[in-house]
């Protein structure tokens, strides 16, 4: 399945390359894409794993940009 | 400007005033030094915190962590004046990005913004407005002038003019009668209308609209990929290049270590990708914006790229180069004029709803008398006999004229179909009946050829003669008639087998039985997208409208881009490795890293705001 979240206070281009990089390392995510422009994550993932998964990225992201708000 | 903004910008403005007046006050030794390390905490203070606890994090190598070794270590060299304006400047520069993003975030999201926010239902006799997401199928809405049409529908009552210029780039309003069909999106100008729903919102067009844009930037571009790629690796590289600068040439060639250290800190203030890695996106994202402000969806920035390197461009002719109904285009009459013929056939067909009756009709304009008509015998594949003040009228095609023995009719010079007219056996002419071609596809084929594209081509399941005198009339390279679908698909495959290396093929159609080949086509664009979800799902670019000269804009749109994405690309990386270089030599002060940092960013972002604009394209 497929879940887009808002990054609010994205603010640097490269913290997107950044989270992208890492949200598509953790365990089952399918395909992850960060962008800067709209301030949006996809995330794709087998439906059972989605919510662990979106704990898990709500946690690197807060580690990486701690100004990000993650908003599901 | 947003909170975090404005806290900023007060920031760099004390820091100013604090820089300002540790270097013109007449202070010297400690106090001086004490007023510059607070202009440093000023303009830097939270880069240092930041770095800090990134680096608790076990990330080292960020842009805040460079910026704090650079700024600190110039410091430490007694460099005061440099440490600050290092770090203020880069202040600026962020500052300035993160202004620039939300403003071409809010022009963009201006431009998206057709969501309509309420409906006008009939409750209990009163009028109230309601969440569109709870208006069902089948109710009936209450649009009144200057309101947005909130879900596709057909007009049950009321007459008014729509502007649809958000959703398709078109400025000219649009009338709308009783029974015509309104889409969701547009604005109701002149008249109040009641509509009768036909889908519920989450189907509406601009539901489906608003889905593709926001989901469009999801699919990154070739060029996107490799700057982030490229900056993951060009950060380290530059910090060991630094390291190796502070500490390789004096070991080897003797001399202090002073002067490669100072060299060294000014690498690490050009190490920071940031230029690029935020005018990339930012261009796309313009690109696709100012596309959209011309009624052109672009559904990734991957598409994008694609388009600038089309340079076969291949079409569907019914529906996409053509009206794809039929109407009158020419009339023969043998002895009457051709009023007269057209009023005798349209008259004999009325009875039937035929296209080409309905055709013949539509010509003909005016009311028909049908109780001149009597004994109508309709004789199938062939046409239509009657009587008409006593006299027997016969209208069909040649093989209707040979069965009754009339004698003189033949095949026209003219692509169509023929509907040939016979009074009492004798041949009275022919009136033709084709599909039209729009008004602007000539000039569409025209303005692809002067961009670039070589090879224009249409596919149609059309006979031969029809496919040729339109290909003719419009200048096409190529033609193939009479395809089944399945032909279709494998004509494109031997196109895509001729295409040169780095080049492109679209396919243009209107996502009516050709969603194979739109897949398959390297670009797949579907035209009056609007209403139809098999084009919207399966097309790359969607055109609101049906005019194919929208597609030439779209592949100026996408070159204009994709040179600007080029521009910012060799400015940026050409800038810092000549800063670099000459930095390594001991040429370049920290000043001109600074430039090339921040003064690179802001220069590659203004060009990047260049891709929204498409005035020029209107």
């Amino acid at each position: 399945m497929k879940k887009i979240v808002k990054l609010i206070d994205l603010d640097c281009a490269n913290c997107a390359a950044k989270i992208e990089n890492a949200i598509q390392k953790i365990d089952g995510v399918e395909k992850a894409s960060v962008s800067f422009m709209t301030q949006k994550m996809t995330i794709e993932a087998p439906e059972g794993r989605m919510d662990a998964i979106l704990q898990e990225a709500k946690k690197l992201i807060h580690k990486l940009e701690p100004d990000v708000t993650v908003q599901l | 400007m947003t909170r975090k903004q404005k806290k900023q910008l007060t920031r760099i403005f004390l820091a100013a005033a604090i820089y300002a007046a540790a270097l013109i006050l007449p202070l010297t030794g400690a106090v001086q030094v004490a007023l510059f390390l607070v202009g440093y905490v000023a303009a830097g203070g939270d880069i240092v915190l930041k770095a800090a606890k990134n680096i608790s994090h076990g990330q080292v190598f960020d842009e805040n962590f460079l910026m704090t070794v650079a700024t600190i270590g110039a410091l430490l060299l007694g460099e005061y004046s440099e440490g600050i304006a290092v770090m203020l400047f880069y202040q600026v520069g962020e500052w300035f990005q993160s202004y620039a993003v939300s403003k071409s975030r809010q022009s963009i999201s201006s431009l998206m913004d057709i969501r309509p926010d309420y409906a006008n239902v009939e409750r209990d006799g009163q009028l109230v407005q309601v969440d569109p997401e709870e208006v069902a199928v089948g109710d009936s809405i209450m649009v009144k002038p200057g309101e947005r049409i909130p879900l596709d529908g057909v007009v049950l009552t009321g007459t008014s003019t729509i502007d649809t210029s958000a959703l398709t780039g078109e400025s000219v309003p649009r009338e709308v009668l009783e029974g015509d069909e309104v889409i969701s999106g547009c604005i109701n100008q002149s008249g109040m209308l009641t509509i009768r729903v036909s889908k519920e919102f989450g189907e509406s067009t601009v539901a489906k609209i608003l889905d593709l844009v926001e989901n469009s930037s999801s699919k990154k571009s070739k060029s996107e990929n490799f700057i982030t790629k490229f900056a993951r690796y060009y950060t380290p590289a530059v910090v060991v290049a630094a390291a190796v600068l502070a500490v390789v040439p004096p070991l080897m060639m003797g001399g202090s270590f002073l002067p490669w250290i100072q060299r060294a800190l000014t690498f690490l203030v050009i190490s920071c990708p940031c230029a690029l890695v935020i005018s990339i996106p930012l261009s796309f994202f313009g690109g696709i914006g100012g596309a959209s402000k011309c009624g052109i969806l672009i559904k990734g920035s991957n598409y994008l790229e694609a388009l600038a390197q089309v340079t076969t461009v291949v079409f569907d002719k019914t529906g996409t180069l053509t009206q794809g109904s039929f109407e009158v285009t020419a009339i023969h009459p043998e002895h009457a004029t051709e009023q007269e013929l057209l009023g005798l056939a349209a008259l004999v067909e009325s009875y039937s709803d035929h296209p080409i009756s309905l055709s013949l009709k539509k010509a003909w304009g005016k009311e028909l008398d049908s109780s001149a008509l009597s004994q109508v015998e309709e004789i199938a594949g062939h046409g239509v006999v009657a009587t008409v003040g006593g006299k027997r009228v016969a209208a069909g095609n040649c093989k209707l004229m040979a069965k009754l023995g009339v004698q003189g009719a033949r095949d026209c010079e003219l692509a169509g179909t023929a509907v040939h007219v016979a009074v009492d056996g004798v041949y009275q002419g022919h009136i033709i009946i084709s599909d039209v071609v729009k008004p602007d596809a000539k000039e569409a084929i025209t303005a692809l050829k002067r961009n670039g594209v070589r090879k224009t081509v249409m596919l149609t399941g059309d006979a031969e003669a029809v496919g040729k005198s339109v290909a003719q009339n419009l200048g096409l390279d190529e033609y193939h008639a009479e395809l089944l679908p399945g032909d279709k698909v494998d004509e494109l495959e031997k196109l895509l087998r001729q295409k040169g290396k780095g080049e492109n093929l679209a396919f243009v159609g209107d996502g009516i039985n050709d969603a194979p080949v739109l897949t398959r086509a390297d670009v797949g664009i579907a035209m009056g997208g609007l209403g139809s979800d098999a084009a919207i799902e399966a097309a790359d670019i969607v055109l609101m409208d049906d005019k194919p000269s929208k597609i030439a804009t779209a592949i100026r749109i996408s070159r204009k881009t994709l040179g600007i994405v080029r521009q910012n690309i060799v400015f940026a990386l050409g800038v810092k490795a000549i800063v670099l270089l000459l930095g390594a030599l001991g040429y370049a002060s920290m000043w001109a890293a600074v430039f090339a940092d921040v003064g690179v960013s802001v220069i590659a972002i203004l060009n990047a705001i260049r891709a929204l604009s498409v005035k020029e394209y209107k």
